[in-house]
C-alpha cells in the first residue's frame, strides 16, 4: 500500500490493497463470530439448563475466559499449528484459517457466558410452561435460545467487536503477510511501526467506521424483527 | 434465516480453505522487520513472482525470532542479518547453506540538538560519550540482527552494557519502526539500519549523527531451511528463491530499490558457501 | 395417534406436599372422575395451585400417591394445564399454537389446519399473525387455552384463569371452557369467584389449609354446605 497517500485517498481511489485488507478482516472476524456462535450458544444454553457437581466452577471459569488475552490465545494456537507442533502437518499456520481458529477460540466465551446467564434467567420464567408442554431437553435449549434472540444478539455483537478489534492473535498466527494475512488491525500496527502515523490513524478510523456500520445494521435488524415478533 | 446463516459459514470457510490451498506455488520466508519496513520486499517480490510464478509470503520478525521460526519448520527460507546467529543455525543443522545476499549499514540517529555531542565521531567514541552523559538511548532488545549489532558495538566500545545500563538505556523489545517512534518521542539516540531510517516518516527531531564507520556494516545472509529436518519444507521453490536472490538478476533488482533516489541495499553475493 | 390410555380417574391417596417444614397439602385423598367440570375453591393459601400442579404431574408429592387411570408414571400426554399468568413465546399467536401442536406430536402436514381450527375455537382467528406478547390479558389467556387444547387433552387443568381479567374477557374464557367440557374434556379448575363456580361447576372441591374440607355436587355445596368452614367461606368470612 502506498505509504504517502492518506487513508482517504486510498478509499476514494479504490486502492485494491486496502479493499483486500478490509475484505480479509471482515471475512476472518465474521467467520469467527459465526463459528463461535454455533459452538458457544448451545454450550451456554446447556450450562444454563443443567445442574451437576462442579457447575459453579465451570460458570466462573467461563466468565473468566471472556477476558482471555488475544496474544495468549495467539501464542497457544501458534504452538499447536506450528510444523513442530501436534497439528503441524495440516499446514494451517500463517493462513486466514489459522486466524479464524484463533479468533473463534477467543470469542466463544464472550458468546457462551452471556448466553448461559440469559438462558438461566429465562428458564425460571419458562420452566412451568415448557414442562407442561412436555418439551424435551433439546427442545428447551432451542426454544429458550430462540426466544432470547434479541438479548443474545448483544453477546454476538460483543464477540464480533472483540474479534474485529484484536491484533495480538491474528498477528502471531497469521504473520501479517502482505496480500495474504494482513488485516486492518495488523496493517495499523505495521504502518505505526513504519512511522506512517497519519495513515495508521486513517486505517484505524476506517475500521471503527466499519464496525459501527455493522452494529447499526444489526440493531436495525433487531428493531425491525422485534416489531414483527414482539 | 437460520438456513441462510448456516450456509454462509461453510461457504466462507471453504473460500478461506481454497485460498489457503491455492497458495501451493508459494513459500514462506522468515525475514526481519528491517527488510520489510524499508519496503524492499514490496519491491522485490513482484519481480520474482513475475519471473517464476512463485508467491513469497514474508513473515517479518526480529532475526532471533525469524531463525526460531526456521527451527520450528514454519518457514522454508530465512533471510536475516546476524552472522553469528546464522552460523549457529547452520551448525545446529537447521539450514542447508548460508549465502551472502546484500549489505546495508547502520546509522546512529539522535536529536538534532545532540546533547551528548557525538556528531561525526566514530561509533565507539560516540557510544562511550552517550553512556558517559547517560543520554536517553533506545535499544531494540529483541534478539534482532540490529540488536545483536548494537550489543557488539557496546562491547567494542569497551562498555559492559548489561552492567552499566541505567534508566537512560531503554529496551523496548520491538522492531525498528517502534524503536524509531520511541526515540522520536523521547528525543533519544537509537541505532538503526539505513533502509528503515530512510523510509521512516515520523522522524520528529531526529537526524543521522554518526555514519560511515566501517563497524556499522550490516551483512544479510539467506539460508534454505533444511528439508532433511522438516519434510514440509518446499525445497524446490525455496531453492529457486535463494538462487534468484544471488543471481545477477536478483542482485540487480536489489540494487535497483531506491527511496528518494537513495539506494538502500548493496548486493554482494559471492556464491560462497559455509 | 397413539392409543391413549385414560388418565381418569385421577386419584390422590394420602398426598402431602411439604416445603421445608410447612405442609402445603396435608394427607389429601380425593378422586377426580370423568364428567362435569370440577371446581376447586378455598381461601388463598389453601393449596389450590399446588393441588393442580400435582394433578398435572409437574412435581411429585412429598408423600402419598398420585395416579392417573391407575398408573403412577407421570407422562403427561393426555393432560394440559393453564397457569394463572401464561408465558407467551416470543412469536406470533399462530406460531405459539403450532409450537404446542409440535410438542404434542401432531404431524407437520396437519398442523396448519389445526392451528386455524384452534384459533377459531378460542376466537383469535383475526389475531393469528399478531405477536403473542402484544395481545391483551384476556387474549393471551385464550391463546394459552388454544395451546392447552392443542394437546388434545383428556383433562384440562386451569389455575384461576380469569383472576386478572375483566368481565367481558372472563366471559370469553368461560365460554371456551364450557364448550371444551361439552366436547368431553374433563375440566378441573381453581377459582376464587363464587359466581364462576355457580356458572361452571358440576362438582366442587373445597380446600382449607391444604386439607380436603368438602367435596360434592356444586348445587349442594353452594346451597347447603356441610361444614362450618364452607358456610363461613360462602358467607364471605375469612376462613383462617
Amino acid at each position: 500500500m502506498s505509504e504517502q497517500l492518506s487513508a482517504w485517498q486510498l478509499i476514494l481511489s479504490g486502492d485494491p490493497a486496502l479493499f483486500a485488507i478490509v475484505r480479509l478482516s471482515l471475512a476472518v472476524s465474521l467467520s469467527a463470530v459465526a463459528l463461535a456462535t454455533l459452538i458457544g450458544m448451545p454450550l451456554g444454553a446447556l450450562l444454563g439448563l443443567t445442574g451437576f457437581p462442579g457447575r459453579p466452577v465451570l460458570v466462573v471459569l467461563l466468565n473468566a475466559l471472556m477476558g482471555l488475552p488475544p496474544v495468549v490465545v495467539g501464542l497457544a494456537v501458534y504452538l499447536l499449528l506450528s510444523r513442530s507442533g501436534p497439528l503441524g502437518s495440516f499446514g494451517i499456520l500463517f493462513t486466514p484459517l489459522a486466524m479464524v481458529i484463533a479468533q473463534t477460540i477467543l470469542i466463544v466465551p464472550i458468546i457462551a457466558a452471556p448466553t448461559r446467564q440469559t438462558v438461566e434467567d429465562l428458564w425460571v420464567e419458562y420452566r412451568d410452561e415448557l414442562t407442561a408442554m412436555d418439551v424435551g431437553p433439546v427442545g428447551r435449549m432451542t426454544t429458550l435460545l430462540w426466544d432470547a434472540r434479541f438479548s443474545l444478539l448483544t453477546a454476538v455483537l460483543a464477540g464480533f467487536g472483540r474479534a474485529a478489534a484484536e491484533v495480538g492473535a491474528v498477528m502471531i498466527v497469521g504473520g501479517n503477510i502482505d496480500g495474504f494475512t494482513r488485516t486492518m488491525t495488523t496493517a495499523v500496527a505495521l504502518e505505526t511501526s513504519k512511522g506512517n502515523l497519519p495513515l495508521a490513524l486513517g486505517l484505524g478510523l476506517i475500521l471503527v467506521a466499519i464496525v459501527l456500520a455493522i452494529n447499526a445494521a444489526a440493531w436495525g435488524t433487531r428493531a425491525w424483527s422485534e416489531r414483527q415478533a414482539g | 434465516m437460520a438456513l441462510r446463516f448456516s450456509s454462509f459459514v461453510p461457504a466462507v470457510l471453504i473460500g478461506i480453505l481454497a485460498a489457503s490451498a491455492a497458495q501451493d506455488r508459494s513459500i514462506v520466508v522468515a525475514s526481519t522487520t528491517s527488510t520489510q519496513d524499508s519496503g524492499l520486499f514490496g519491491y522485490l517480490l513482484p519481480i520474482f513472482k513475475a519471473r517464476t510464478g512463485i508467491e513469497v509470503k514474508v513473515i517479518a520478525q526480529g532475526t532471533g525470532q525469524a531463525l526460531d521460526t526456521g527451527r520450528r519448520g514454519d518457514a522454508d527460507v530465512v533471510l536475516v542479518h546476524a552472522r553469528a546467529q546464522e552460523e549457529k543455525f547452520l551448525a545446529e543443522g537447521f539450514g542447508v547453506k548460508r549465502l551472502d545476499v546484500m549489505y546495508n549499514d547502520f546509522v546512529l540517529v539522535g536529536p538534532r540538538s545532540d546533547p551528548a555531542g557525538i556528531k561525526d565521531k566514530d561509533i565507539e567514541t560516540a557510544l562511550r560519550m552517550i553512556a558517559a552523559k547517560a543520554a536517553p538511548f533506545v535499544s531494540r532488545g529483541d534478539r534482532s540482527g540490529t540488536h545483536a549489532a548494537e550489543l557488539e558495538l557496546w562491547k567494542r566500545a569497551g562498555i559492559d552494557i548489561s552492567a552499566s545500563k541505567g534508566s537512560w538505556y531503554r529496551e523496548i523489545g520491538q522492531g525498528m519502526g517502534a524503536a524509531l517512534n520511541t526515540a522520536s518521542a523521547m528525543n533519544g539516540y537509537v541505532l538503526s539500519d539505513r533502509g528503515t531510517w530512510i523510509s521512516f516518516s515520523n522522524r520528529g527531531d531526529l537526524a543521522i549523527l554518526v555514519e560511515g564507520d566501517k563497524q556499522l556494516f550490516n551483512q544479510y545472509g539467506v539460508m534454505l531451511v533444511n528439508p532433511a529436518r522438516f519434510a514440509s519444507v518446499k525445497q524446490e521453490l525455496g531453492q529457486a528463491f535463494v538462487d534468484w536472490l544471488v543471481s545477477s538478476e536478483g542482485q540487480a533488482a536489489i540494487a535497483g530499490y531506491r527511496i528518494d533516489g537513495q539506494q538502500l541495499f548493496f548486493p554482494d553475493a559471492k556464491r560462497k558457501g559455509s | 395417534m397413539r392409543a391413549p390410555a385414560s388418565d381418569l380417574p385421577l386419584v390422590l391417596d394420602e398426598v402431602s406436599l411439604r416445603a421445608g417444614s410447612t405442609a402445603i397439602l396435608d394427607r389429601l385423598s380425593l378422586t377426580i372422575a370423568p364428567g362435569a367440570p370440577t371446581l376447586i375453591v378455598g381461601p388463598n393459601g389453601a393449596g389450590k395451585t399446588s393441588l393442580l400442579r400435582l394433578c398435572m404431574g409437574l412435581e411429585p408429592p412429598s408423600s402419598g400417591r398420585v395416579s392417573w387411570g391407575g398408573r403412577t408414571d407421570r407422562a403427561m400426554t393426555r393432560r394440559a394445564i393453564l397457569f394463572q399468568r401464561p408465558v407467551m413465546l416470543r412469536r406470533t399467536a399462530a406460531a405459539n399454537v403450532a409450537y404446542a401442536l409440535a410438542q404434542a406430536g401432531t404431524p407437520r402436514q396437519l398442523r396448519a389446519a389445526r392451528v386455524e381450527t384452534l384459533l377459531e375455537q378460542v376466537g383469535l382467528s383475526e389475531l393469528a399473525q399478531r405477536p403473542a406478547r402484544r395481545l391483551s390479558g384476556g387474549e393471551q389467556q385464550r391463546l394459552a387455552l388454544a395451546r392447552a387444547l392443542a394437546r388434545d387433552p383428556e383433562i384440562l387443568l386451569l389455575d384461576e384463569p380469569t383472576a386478572n381479567l375483566d368481565p367481558a374477557a372472563t366471559r370469553g374464557v368461560e365460554e371456551i371452557v364450557l364448550s371444551a367440557a361439552g366436547s368431553g374434556i374433563k375440566i378441573v379448575m381453581a377459582s376464587h369467584d363464587l359466581g364462576q363456580v355457580r356458572r361452571l361447576a358440576g362438582e366442587v372441591i373445597f380446600l382449607v389449609r391444604g386439607a380436603l374440607c368438602e367435596q360434592g355436587p356444586a348445587q349442594a355445596f353452594l346451597d347447603s354446605p356441610a361444614t362450618a368452614e364452607a358456610a363461613a367461606f360462602l358467607r364471605g368470612d375469612l376462613v383462617i
